[in-house]
């Protein structure tokens, strides 16, 4: 019992909060990328994949150059194409998107298996660690927030930006208009299908990024399918997440947290070691039901900022096509 | 801002929907479009708006021709159009929408904006909370919503596309306020309708419409006849009813109550011929749809008993009232009637009673085709649900109908549909009533239910307060019932 005991202690204790907090980088901004994608309205279903061939890529990069930095533009680059593929395949080709996305996860994934072979055990390049002079040694705060390295503040810095964006400029809101009801937009003199490309770009880009953030911090160099399964995690957090950002982030931190807790309680249950990492998941669904509860989102329509928050309908054009006549 | 049209054509496909179409709008008139469904009304609106862009023709705007080539174009010009369906975004707040495609600068300014719409709110008279979502919004203040945004964004041109489908009559009157103080401020304005009685009761001008033609310009006002003329070709006969004797008890309701818990509501006894019209009158969601609803076995009664042809089916399942042949249309038919999607034939074949496992689909056509033809409806046999016009579609359902039926329930059976759908589903419907079928209606239309009714039940606030002889009552009766009065005076 006293393990029991001390494994909830450790909950709260300062290492094991600061690594949830630098851990959850490479989905956050995979989550932010996906987020922006179906937010204009085009799911981007092969996130497992091509974060996995923007994770080889990035690494790849940073070795041959031996410089970190490359990496990231490098994996960002692959999120782009592969992302601008499925908008252009839906935009132009008519075809759809969760078809094509599914096809393109399937190939990343045995491309980067087949390009990355070469790589595999290769010594690993790390973001190098740099704790924010002063705000470092503020006390818990600063180790857990403040004592990681630029990718992890960049990926939180990457949330509140998309936050403001999206909820507090002009090109934010006409971005969930575009996703929300196509038609509408368009007569409201917005490039509705140019947008999408614009922005599944973008998310493309965030998506790569999470890629090279994994292999360049997270858990460094490569091996074979080293982010296997975090895509569809991604996916399911940005539903989770209501497609709203700060939510999605909430998520990523709560799945990081589950999945920290979960595998620190197998010691003390050791005949329940398979179940335990198992169970983020149906702790998330857990927490869907109660945000969905019909009462709760009824009470909230008065509270506006917190409705928006909590709701959860998807953009109701999303997965669809937009088209003129 | 004057208007002025020169020889608009768009086709889509082989259908020419606007076919050499030439109109003049005076600046500061109430322009009214008149035409049936279908007759390419709402193209040509969409071309001035610039969400489609025709295939040749010229606007002019105050003297100078304009291109419009994206809704952009519009706005810039100074038109400004408000669609049947208003295009708000539901999940996004009042002031979202009311922001969203504005100029400015990236920073949205939410309060700023407020202070603008409740300055235009003040103007028209219209209340707002900017932070209510807008799917909390009636149709009509959807609309108020939109115009008011277009005038924001400097409109001097609005082009209403039947803007009084869906609203309350409260709405509309408000609505026509609205638009004629705009016409007074020098706006030109266009209204779009199927519905004779408010292009004349809104209109200075007008001009009709049928396929893809315009057929005349009138200054109003003119008789009615000779505006239903241009439309049709011919008078409207309203012919009188048949006579047809009533014969034994098809639907009888005893001591039924509705929802238990409900003192004030009288248990309802009633009991329907065969060949007997019931036409079932109220504001919306006083209670018809439940009464409707259990009449065909969807729902079960609190109290009493359903019984069909003198059988009792209380709380028997739906489908052993479709085996008693009682059936049901409701007012939502691309959502409860017809399958989006899914082609005239397939429907038919849904709807028949052939239990092969495989569906031989010539035949299946062969049958459609007859159908269509029969029914005439515009459209194939391969044409989808949705792409069908309402009234098109009400033929659809009609022509479904098993040839044998004790009981039609229907919801609105006319809404939306102009005057020769509607005379043509109502000869359909009288026809059945000659074969002895027996028909419960509920409309919004009291010209509908006194003319087609023998008796009409009047619903308020979920009972029925009134059970008049269509035959010796009056509009003027059963308004002030809708509204809960009953001749003592009080409510």
């Amino acid at each position: 019992m006293s393990g029991l005991f001390n494994a909830f202690v450790d909950m709260f204790d300062t290492a094991t909060i600061a690594s949830i907090v630098a851990g959850a980088s490479a989905l956050l901004f995979a989550t932010m990328g996906e987020t922006i994608s179906e937010k204009a309205g085009v799911i981007n279903l092969s996130v497992d994949g091509s974060m996995m061939l923007a994770a080889l890529a990035g690494f790849v990069v940073a070795f041959e150059t031996d410089t970190v930095w490359l990496g990231f533009p490098a994996a960002a680059a692959v999120g782009v194409a592969v992302a601008l593929l499925i908008a252009f395949a839906n935009i132009k080709l008519s075809l759809n998107q969760v078809a094509v996305g599914f096809v393109l996860f399937a190939l990343c994934t045995e491309l980067s298996r087949f390009l990355g072979n070469g790589y595999v055990g290769r010594p690993p390049v790390g973001v190098p660690a740099w704790g924010i002079p002063g705000l470092k040694s503020i006390p818990f705060l600063g180790p857990v927030m403040f004592d990681h390295n630029v990718v992890v503040y960049l990926a939180y810095l990457t949330v509140i930006a998309t936050y403001l964006f999206m909820y507090r400029t002009r090109r934010g809101l006409e971005l969930q208009g575009i996703g929300e009801r196509p038609e509408a937009a368009h007569s409201r003199g917005i490039a509705v299908n140019k947008m999408r490309y614009l922005y599944t770009a973008l998310g493309g880009a965030l998506i790569g990024i999470g890629g090279a953030a994994f292999s360049l911090d997270v858990k460094l160099g490569w091996a074979d399918r080293p982010t296997r399964n975090l895509g569809w995690i991604v996916l399911a957090i940005v539903i989770f997440g209501g497609w709203h950002p700060l939510r999605a982030a909430f998520g990523v931190l709560l799945f990081g947290a589950l999945q920290a807790y979960a595998i620190k309680l197998v010691p003390e249950f050791p005949s329940l070691s398979q179940v335990l990492p198992s169970i983020p998941f149906p702790a998330m669904i857990l927490v869907l039901v109660i945000v969905n509860w019909k009462a709760l989102l009824k009470w909230l329509d008065r509270y506006p900022f917190l409705r928006a928050i909590l709701r959860s309908d998807p953009p109701t054009a999303i997965g669809t096509r937009f088209e003129i006549n | 801002m004057s208007l002025e049209l020169r020889d608009i054509h768009k086709h889509f496909g082989p259908v020419r929907a606007n076919d050499g179409i030439s109109i003049t709008v005076e600046s500061g008139t109430l322009h009214g479009l008149l035409g049936e469904n279908g007759a390419g009304k709402s193209t040509l609106m969409k071309v001035l708006s610039g969400f489609h862009s025709a295939d040749s023709g010229e606007i002019v705007l105050d003297g100078k021709q304009v291109k419009l080539a994206s809704p952009d174009d519009a706005i810039a010009a100074g038109i400004g159009m408000l669609h049947q369906d208003p295009l708000v975004f539901l999940p996004f707040s009042v002031i979202d929408n009311f922001v969203l495609g504005s100029p400015g600068a990236q920073r949205l300014d939410r309060r700023g904006a407020a202070a603008e719409l409740s300055k235009l709110c003040e103007r028209y008279g219209f209340t707002f909370d900017p932070h209510t979502p807008a799917r909390l919004l009636t149709v009509g203040e959807r609309q108020q919503l939109e115009i008011i945004r277009l005038l924001w964004l400097g409109a001097r041109v609005l082009i209403l596309d039947e803007p009084t489908t869906g609203i309350s009559a409260d709405q509309r009157a408000k609505l026509f306020v609205t638009l004629k103080a705009l016409a007074d401020e020098g706006m030109s304005v266009i209204f779009v309708s199927h519905k004779l009685e408010e292009v004349e009761a809104l209109c200075q001008r007008v001009t009709v419409m049928t396929r893809g033609k315009v057929v005349g310009e009138v200054e109003l006002p003119v008789p009615p006849e000779q505006l239903v003329e241009m439309m049709f070709g011919q008078m409207v006969e309203i012919q009188d009813r048949t006579e047809v004797a009533l014969g034994r008890s098809h639907l009888a309701l005893d001591s039924m109550r509705m929802a238990s818990g409900l003192l004030s509501e009288d248990p309802i006894s009633l009991d329907v011929k065969s060949g007997e019209v019931i036409g079932v009158a109220g504001m919306e969601g006083s209670g018809q749809d439940t009464f409707l609803r259990i009449c065909c076995g969807m729902r079960t009664p609190a109290e009493g008993t359903v019984a069909i042809a003198g059988e009792d089916l209380t709380g028997q399942h739906y489908h052993e009232f479709l085996n008693a042949d009682v059936k049901y249309l409701p007012a939502g038919r691309l959502e409860e009637g017809l399958i989006e999607g899914l082609t005239i034939t397939e429907h038919f074949v849904l709807a028949g009673e052939d239990s092969n496992f495989f569906i031989d689909w010539g035949a299946a056509r062969t049958r459609a085709e007859e159908q269509v033809d029969h029914y005439t409806i515009k459209g194939t046999e391969a044409s989808t649900a949705e792409s069908l016009s309402g009234g098109n579609q009400q033929r659809v359902l009609l022509a479904m109908l098993p040839p044998e039926l004790t009981v039609l329930l229907m919801e609105h059976p006319t809404r939306g549909l102009d005057i020769e759908s509607a005379d043509w589903v109502w000869e359909q419907l009288l026809g059945r009533r000659e074969g002895g079928t027996s028909i419960v209606f509920a409309s919004a239309d009291l010209d509908e239910l006194l003319r087609y009714s023998d008796r009409i039940l009047v619903f308020f606030s979920g009972r029925i307060i009134g059970e008049l002889d269509a035959a010796d009552t009056n509009v003027d009766e059963i308004g002030l019932l809708i509204g809960g009065r009953t001749s003592g005076g009080g409510a």
